[in-house]
């Protein structure tokens, strides 16, 4: 069988396709003459596939034949699907071509185990040290490091990129037995746990040394899936905070589950992907990392999954209603931005109109800060809006997400025995939290 | 100071025009009520005032505006000028006016008709700068890179020097469309030149080739079972999808079946026993 560039382009992007990563984030380079290509801190998102996310790195397997048989992925040994891999020149070239039309923002890459973790690393490294030392590639890269590679590998693996991750995946331990037999707790943590002390010793070493070759400068990050295992948004979200105290995670991204495989063990093939409790985890990882929230507010015991009719910062407010209204003019910045629909943006916008002048409904409406969820929280000059009226009705009507609203325009079939409607009050008390 | 309802001011449509209307402003005590560049029509019976572009005036008032306002107050009234705001330009005369009165305070005015006015004119600027940043698609032409834009705001000042940066050892070229205006970047220098009309010679076989495999990425990343048409949008407006390599269906029919030109695929195909079993041995490559 041949295969050409072109089928190899598809087959190991579809096989890539189901990490969610993608940013091309967290590190400044400047151009060097004689080599090319940049990188940019904030990152720059070069298109958008028809699922709305964002495209800025080359996202490919460099071999998709794997002897690992985690049940939940496409690449699984037991899986019947076609086979193939790049060579180290044929991934140089597509991302340097690609790059130079700048359809890129760099390269990521992943692989399927080849033979055994140490020797799959050795092949990404050979490629990686092809593209920086031959090709003078200087833009972003990102790397997967493949559970189970030894340290020193991990290591060399690292200095040629710009954000190394390991997928999790599974978060719990029970979970990786049943799914991934080949993965191990300790096989996932060990190397996260070696990359995370490197970037710190290196950034001593920077300190030290102007020259210092860099490791990991832009951070490592995380995948964990969400709804192929029971574990709860609550066991999530813990774990990912954990993840950025312990590891100092730049990211933990979720990916919610799409049925790839027909097992016993895993959700059934035709039910939807879980995408507003994906949505509602990334805002609580949000809230984690830009709006000084703990995991423990946001889900406890009691209450371990998040609520998909509101937001988790507006869930959190509307059980903490002592706390408001809250006085615009007055209020601490990290007060602020526990108020619903008012994000960092908006918050450092009031912060610096507040020094000039007092500020006014009509004066935040002109800073471009949203009133929508806003209203209900906030008082300017003491003062609740002009004639904005508290009726549930209202209220719940605004603080539903628009999301929620959505998912009833699904198409779906009649069915003689509709679920029953629901009632006001009944919205009423789930927004509350009091069921 | 005379607030004369029908005082016109004309200028060259320049930013140094534009400094010397104020200057001009505060030398006669006077307040116009339309500033105008030569790109807008006059209309019937007014009779605008005609301001003389003078090196000297310009920067006698450009270098007080950080000595009495701030530098990022500098930095925004340059930057206010390349934005499509309508009347940008009485937009940033009145903003130098509150700046001139209240000094460096002015920056925090946010709730001011004219201070927000102008920040969300330069907001609006800045975050297409910065989308173009990535949706900026080059055709390869020989050793030469060109692409073409059409942009709302003037954004080439600010993708000079991020492309420069980034292509340091290339030759490329931005076309832009709506203003007519092109960087050209050549042996490590950059120049903003005038160019009316650009005609772009027929794309060769290479070119071909790697569009066709963006466009198969482009259309195997994204997962069916998420589709939401609606995000892309909002992510990624149509206004920006006609000059993007992956919206473009003109060459799909005929060319993708010619001959693949692409040496470096063709070479790697004998290189590569692409069989299972040998995988593992193909990643040599030749030179090592």
């Amino acid at each position: 069988m041949n295969i050409d560039i072109y089928d190899k382009l598809t087959i190991l992007s579809d096989s890539a396709k189901y990490d969610v990563a993608c940013t091309s984030s967290g590190v400044d380079r400047s151009g060097k003459l004689g080599s090319i290509g940049s990188a940019v801190k904030a990152g720059i998102c070069h298109s958008f596939s028809a699922d709305g996310r964002c495209i800025s790195l080359l996202k490919v397997l460099m071999t998709n034949v794997c002897i690992f048989d985690c049940k939940y992925c496409v690449n699984r040994m037991s899986n019947d699907i076609v086979r193939a891999g790049f060579t180290p020149i044929e991934l140089a070239e597509l991302t340097i071509n690609f790059y130079r039309r700048n359809y890129i923002e760099g390269l990521f890459l992943s692989s399927g185990v080849i033979k055994s973790p140490n020797n799959t690393v050795e092949q990404m490294i050979k490629a990686l040290e092809l593209l920086r030392n031959v090709y003078r590639f200087g833009g972003y890269i990102h790397v997967k490091a493949i559970p189970g590679a030894n340290n020193e590998l991990i290591t060399r693996l690292g200095l040629l990129a710009d954000r190394m991750s390991i997928n999790i995946e599974l978060p719990s331990q029970e979970s990786l037995k049943l799914l991934a037999p080949n993965k191990t707790k300790e096989s996932i943590l060990r190397p996260m746990g070696l990359i995370s002390s490197k970037i710190q010793e290196n950034s001593a070493d920077l300190v030290k040394f102007r020259h210092a070759s860099k490791f990991v400068p832009a951070g490592q990050s995380t995948q964990l899936i969400v709804g192929a295992t029971p574990d709860t948004d609550h066991k999530i979200l813990t774990l990912t905070e954990s993840l950025y105290r312990k590891y100092h995670l730049k990211r933990v991204f979720f990916s919610a589950y799409m049925p790839v495989a027909e097992h016993s063990l895993l959700p059934s093939v035709d039910i939807k992907p879980p995408l507003l409790r994906e949505h509602r985890l990334y805002q609580a990882d949000w809230l984690l990392r830009f709006y000084g929230f703990e995991a423990k507010e946001l889900l406890d015991e009691q209450n371990p999954n998040f609520n998909l009719q509101v937001d988790p910062k507006c869930n959190w407010a509307l059980n903490h209603l002592e706390k408001f209204p809250l006085e615009i003019n007055k209020a601490p910045y990290e007060m602020l931005l526990r108020v619903p629909g008012i994000g960092v943006t908006s918050a450092r916008r009031i912060l610096t109109a507040r020094r000039s002048s007092l500020i006014d409904f009509s004066g935040l409406k002109k800073m471009g800060i949203v009133l929508k969820r806003a209203q209900y929280f906030i008082t300017c000059k003491g003062k609740i809006m002009d004639g904005l009226k508290i009726t549930s009705d209202g209220a719940i009507r605004a603080l539903m997400s628009q999301q929620y609203k959505l998912t009833t325009h699904y198409p779906e079939q009649l069915s003689l025995f509709n679920e029953p409607f629901i009632r006001r009050e009944e919205v009423q008390q789930c927004l509350t939290g009091k069921i | 100071m005379p607030d004369r309802k029908d005082l016109i001011y004309a200028y060259d449509g320049s930013f140094t025009g534009l400094m010397c209307c104020v200057f001009e402003s505060y030398e006669q005590k006077e307040i116009p009520s339309i500033i105008r560049p030569p790109s807008v029509q006059p209309r019937l019976f007014d009779t605008a005032k005609w301001i003389e572009t003078n090196e000297h005036k310009a920067d006698r008032v450009f270098n007080s505006i950080p000595l009495k306002i701030s530098s990022p107050a500098q930095e925004l009234v340059k930057l206010g000028f390349l934005t499509c705001a309508p009347h940008k330009e009485l937009l940033i005369y009145h903003f130098l006016r509150l700046g001139f009165k209240y000094g460096s305070k002015v920056m925090t005015m946010l709730t001011d008709d004219t201070v927000c006015s102008l920040q969300k004119a330069v907001r609006h600027l800045t975050s297409e700068s910065h989308k173009f940043k990535g949706f900026v698609r080059f055709s390869v032409y020989g050793e030469v890179l060109v692409a073409v834009i059409e942009p709302k705001n003037f954004v080439l000042p600010l993708l000079a020097p991020h492309f420069c940066d980034r292509f340091s050892g290339e030759t490329f070229m931005i076309y832009d469309k709506t203003h007519s205006m092109a960087l050209i970047y050549r042996q490590q220098k950059a120049e903003l030149m005038f160019v009316e009309e650009l005609t772009l010679p027929e794309v060769d076989g290479t070119e071909v080739e790697y569009r066709r495999l963006w466009k198969q990425f482009y259309k195997t990343i994204a997962i069916e079972g998420r589709n939401n048409p609606r995000c892309r949008m909002t992510l990624m407006p149509k206004r920006y999808w006609g000059q993007m390599t992956e919206f473009d269906k003109s060459d799909e029919q005929e060319k993708s079946k010619g001959p693949v030109q692409w040496r470096v695929a063709e070479t790697a195909t004998e290189i590569l026993p692409t069989s299972l079993g040998s995988l593992d041995s193909s990643f040599q490559y030749p030179n090592s």
